[in-house]
């Protein structure tokens, strides 16, 4: 009788963890020129498109008959006051202040709030038609001085927002609804006490209601309290298809009547009547009637966030992510490349092999996510630190303004241009598995991020059609790359076409991420079922 | 047939008497080739459906509110459908030759048929015939759409919308055009496929080309550079071809954009074929 010993492989077995899974599908990666060579691409085009959307502007102009044509910086006005947050702002009003050395409180009731603006009758526009804005404003403030862009908090009644109070540009908070008269006035108070600064507001002035408390750092012991009046620019937006467009800005000017203004605390001097800021201002100048406690201040500009865009007065001016056009460039070579890692090994049959020596598929699929998405993100955040760094020099050299954004804001739009590219790679992955060839794959990848967009800002849909696409579809991540947010106090149009998106960054970002999780689940659920 | 498929090797010299000859063997081999597996008659069956799908969508999102200015081009919307029609044509133009060469199946093809520029030309041949239909099957379904939905969407004929008919000549232009638009796309992919052989590179190449100039045009602030781009890249400048008014606003005339298309086509399979003719398959 014989025994039959089970053949046992004189070589020890190979250990099987995840981390040689990644090692594998690491090597299959830079193994392959071709795969490389598209990262390349994908790197390089990405720079190249941004650096060509964002430097190919140009700005000449001639000052006076037969002078010599100038070039950029000697075309622009100044740069903008900004904030202490660091944001560009328009800060030009009327201002009718008093200093006060300390704590205390001010109180007016405003009783009226007209405005006129011109209606684009030529170069030399009369403010002769009578009307409001829906951001004319006038009421009470706190100001640290008279430099624009200093900070503040302000308590005041607008064109068609009601009651408000707003600090240091961006923040805004809403008090009482509707329009003021003399039958119903608003009475409005802003206490001081150290750095923080209360709004109230009240209809007959017994009752008050809280509307928002500001902390201004830093805020000095003196500062300037009392009325003010602005009215921003006459902005007529033709609505059509597509999202429409800005059309003319004209000055206008709006003038509040305050009675009743009381100011408690240690104040010194008398009323004095300041222009701040210039700008359009200066072509409506402000003034004031005193008589008593009653006063009729007149101003025109804002105090307000200014946005980036063609109509802001500061001539082209690029926003970081202008520089990072180049990423739809970037994601359709990723998408040529991601898709390959996985179609390419059923193409040539290595995929068989691949399960032989790593039975448990979902974990194959996840070690090639995991490789593809990070090789992408290294790479997509050198092309997108490189485009930032060429673009920037390449408008500064020109002259143009450079819409300022914070340091977390860049790193953000920076690092989510890459996790985007990397994220879109996972997508083309998932693709690739559930379709398993390489045309249909990338075409669909293609397709779904895309031409979503193109549709978008090819002005072929209406605005809503167009905010829900870029809600519901994978284009939705681009909103990763927006810098600015649209800011509800400032009129005008914030459109898919001038670089708003409808959700917030990383809302957009997870709608992307939401996509490709599904593909890849459902690549996985199909690897495990189906024969290789 | 039977005579063909007898004859096998169709296109070599010496051949059995009655044997097709030349282009016409070529052609004949080809349109078996397609008509023999299920991926070009999907491909096709989606080009039809998601042209008029993506058309219909458009139509159905858009309207003309009562006292509100649309300036919209019936016929171009309506047409929309054709943004996405072409990715399909890409994919199935790219196939034609790359799956040959993914298989293997490229030199079967180039001994039986050693001319390979005639092999080439067959290619072209059968695929425009085939986009032709598919295209115009598409094409059709979209302006119908425009004309039946539009109308109830405040696009009325007193507003200055006359309800899309072929009859008229722009229609006529925008809907004709759209389908040569379409079959100039599958020559342009055929071509570039030609010369990269590898699918998923071409298709990239073919797809960037076509969506990336729109989206190029939309970012470059420089007025001259962004008519620049729409007036000489493939997409924008074809689909001049759509514009049924306000034809004096387009970068470029809607024949002169289809030219321009059709120079990228005619180009690209000018370096597929000299590609083909010089490399080892």
């Amino acid at each position: 009788m014989t025994t039959i010993t089970p053949y046992r492989p004189a070589v020890q077995s190979g250990r099987d963890g995840f981390g040689q899974l990644l090692r594998a599908e690491w090597t299959k990666f830079r193994t392959v020129r071709g795969w490389l060579i598209g990262l390349g691409v994908a790197a390089v085009v990405t720079v190249l498109l941004g650096v060509l959307t964002g430097g190919s502007n140009d700005i000449a102009c001639t000052i006076g008959p037969g002078a010599p044509v100038k070039h950029g910086r000697a075309c622009l006005p100044p740069p903008p006051p900004t904030a202490p947050g660091g944001q560009p702002v328009r800060d030009a009003f009327y201002f009718v202040h008093r200093p006060l050395a300390g704590n205390g409180s001010l109180t007016a009731r405003v009783t009226s709030l007209t405005g006129r603006y011109a209606a684009g009758q030529g170069p030399y526009p009369q403010l002769t038609t009578p009307g409001l804005q829906p951001w004319s404003k006038g009421g009470i403030i706190v100001k640290t001085g008279t430099k624009p862009g200093s900070q503040y908090a302000a308590m005041l009644v607008t064109g068609s927002h009601g009651v408000r109070m707003q600090d240091n540009f961006t923040r805004d908070s809403a008090g009482l609804p509707g329009l003021v008269s003399a039958v119903s006035p608003r009475w409005l108070r802003l206490t001081r006490h150290g750095d923080t600064i209360t709004g109230y507001d009240s209809a007959d002035g017994v009752h008050w209601t809280l509307v928002g408390t500001a902390h201004l750092a830093g805020l000095p012991a003196t500062v300037q309290a009392g009325l003010f009046a602005a009215s921003p620019d006459h902005t007529v937006i033709n609505q059509n298809f597509g999202g429409g467009e800005t059309g003319t800005s004209d000055p206008s000017q709006a003038t509040a009547v305050l009675d009743r203004v009381s100011l408690a605390g240690p104040a010194s001097g008398a009323w004095t009547g300041t222009q701040v800021g210039g700008g359009r201002a200066a072509a409506a100048p402000g003034r004031f009637q005193r008589a008593g406690n009653a006063f009729t201040v007149t101003g025109s500009g804002d105090i307000a966030p200014l946005p980036p865009g063609d109509g802001n007065g500061l001539g082209p001016n690029i926003t970081i992510e202008r520089n990072l056009a180049g990423a739809f460039a970037g994601l359709i070579a990723i998408a040529v490349v991601a898709a390959l890692f996985i179609t390419a090994e059923y193409r040539r049959g290595l995929i068989r092999t691949t399960l032989t020596a790593s039975p448990r598929r979902g974990r194959v699929l996840a070690a090639k996510a995991i490789v593809v998405a990070a090789v992408t993100f290294v790479a997509g955040l050198a092309a997108a630190v490189v485009a930032v760094a060429v673009g920037d020099h390449l408008a500064t050299a020109k002259g143009f303004y450079l819409y300022p954004v914070t340091g977390l804001t860049e790193v953000r739009v920076v690092a989510g241009t890459a996790a985007l590219l990397a994220v879109g790679a996972v997508f083309a992955l998932g693709m690739g598995a559930l379709l398993r060839r390489s045309a249909v794959a990338v075409t669909a990848v293609i397709v779904a991020i895309v031409l979503p967009y193109i549709l978008v800002v090819a002005s072929i849909l209406p605005v809503g059609t167009a905010d829900w696409v870029l809600r519901l579809t994978p284009a939705a991540g681009f909103a990763i790359q927006q810098s600015v947010p649209a800011y509800p106090q400032v009129y005008g149009l914030y459109t898919p076409n001038g670089g708003y998106f409808p959700l917030s960054p990383w809302a957009g970002f997870a709608v992307l991420c939401a996509w490709a999780a599904v593909v890849l689940g459902l690549a996985a659920y199909r690897l495990r079922r189906r024969d290789a | 047939m039977s005579q063909a498929a007898a004859a096998g090797q169709v296109c070599l010299p010496g051949r059995p008497a009655g044997a097709l000859t030349g282009l016409r063997a070529c052609l004949r081999a080809e349109w078996t080739k397609t008509r023999t597996v299920a991926g070009p008659a999907w491909l096709l069956a989606a080009t039809a459906g998601l042209t008029v799908a993506v058309s219909v969508a458009v139509i159905a999102a858009v309207r003309c509110p009562a006292g509100m200015a649309c300036p919209v081009d019936p016929g171009r919307l309506s047409l929309t459908g054709v943004q996405l029609g072409q990715a399909t044509v890409a994919i199935l133009g790219v196939l034609t030759i790359s799956n040959e060469y993914s298989t293997g199946m490229m030199r079967t093809t180039l001994t039986a048929m050693p001319r390979r520029s005639l092999v080439l030309a067959a290619k072209a041949a059968v695929l425009t015939g085939e986009v032709i239909v598919a295209a115009a099957v598409g094409v059709l379904g979209s302006v119908l759409a425009g004309r039946l939905i539009m109308p109830g969407h405040g696009f009325t004929a007193a507003r200055g919308f006359v309800p899309l008919s072929l009859a008229s000549g722009p229609v006529l232009r925008a809907a004709g055009g759209s389908v040569l638009y379409l079959a100039l796309i599958a020559l342009l992919s055929l071509g570039i496929a030609a010369l990269l052989r590898d699918s998923a590179a071409a298709i990239g190449i073919v797809l960037g080309l076509l969506y990336l100039a729109p989206i190029a045009a939309s970012f470059i602030t420089n007025h001259h550079w962004s008519v620049r781009v729409e007036r000489y890249s493939p997409m924008p400048a074809g689909l001049a071809i759509q514009a049924t008014r306000h034809l004096a606003s387009l970068p470029i005339s809607p024949w002169g954009g289809l030219g321009v298309l059709a120079a990228w086509a005619g180009a690209a399979l000018l370096a597929g074929g000299l590609l083909l003719r010089l490399r080892d398959a």
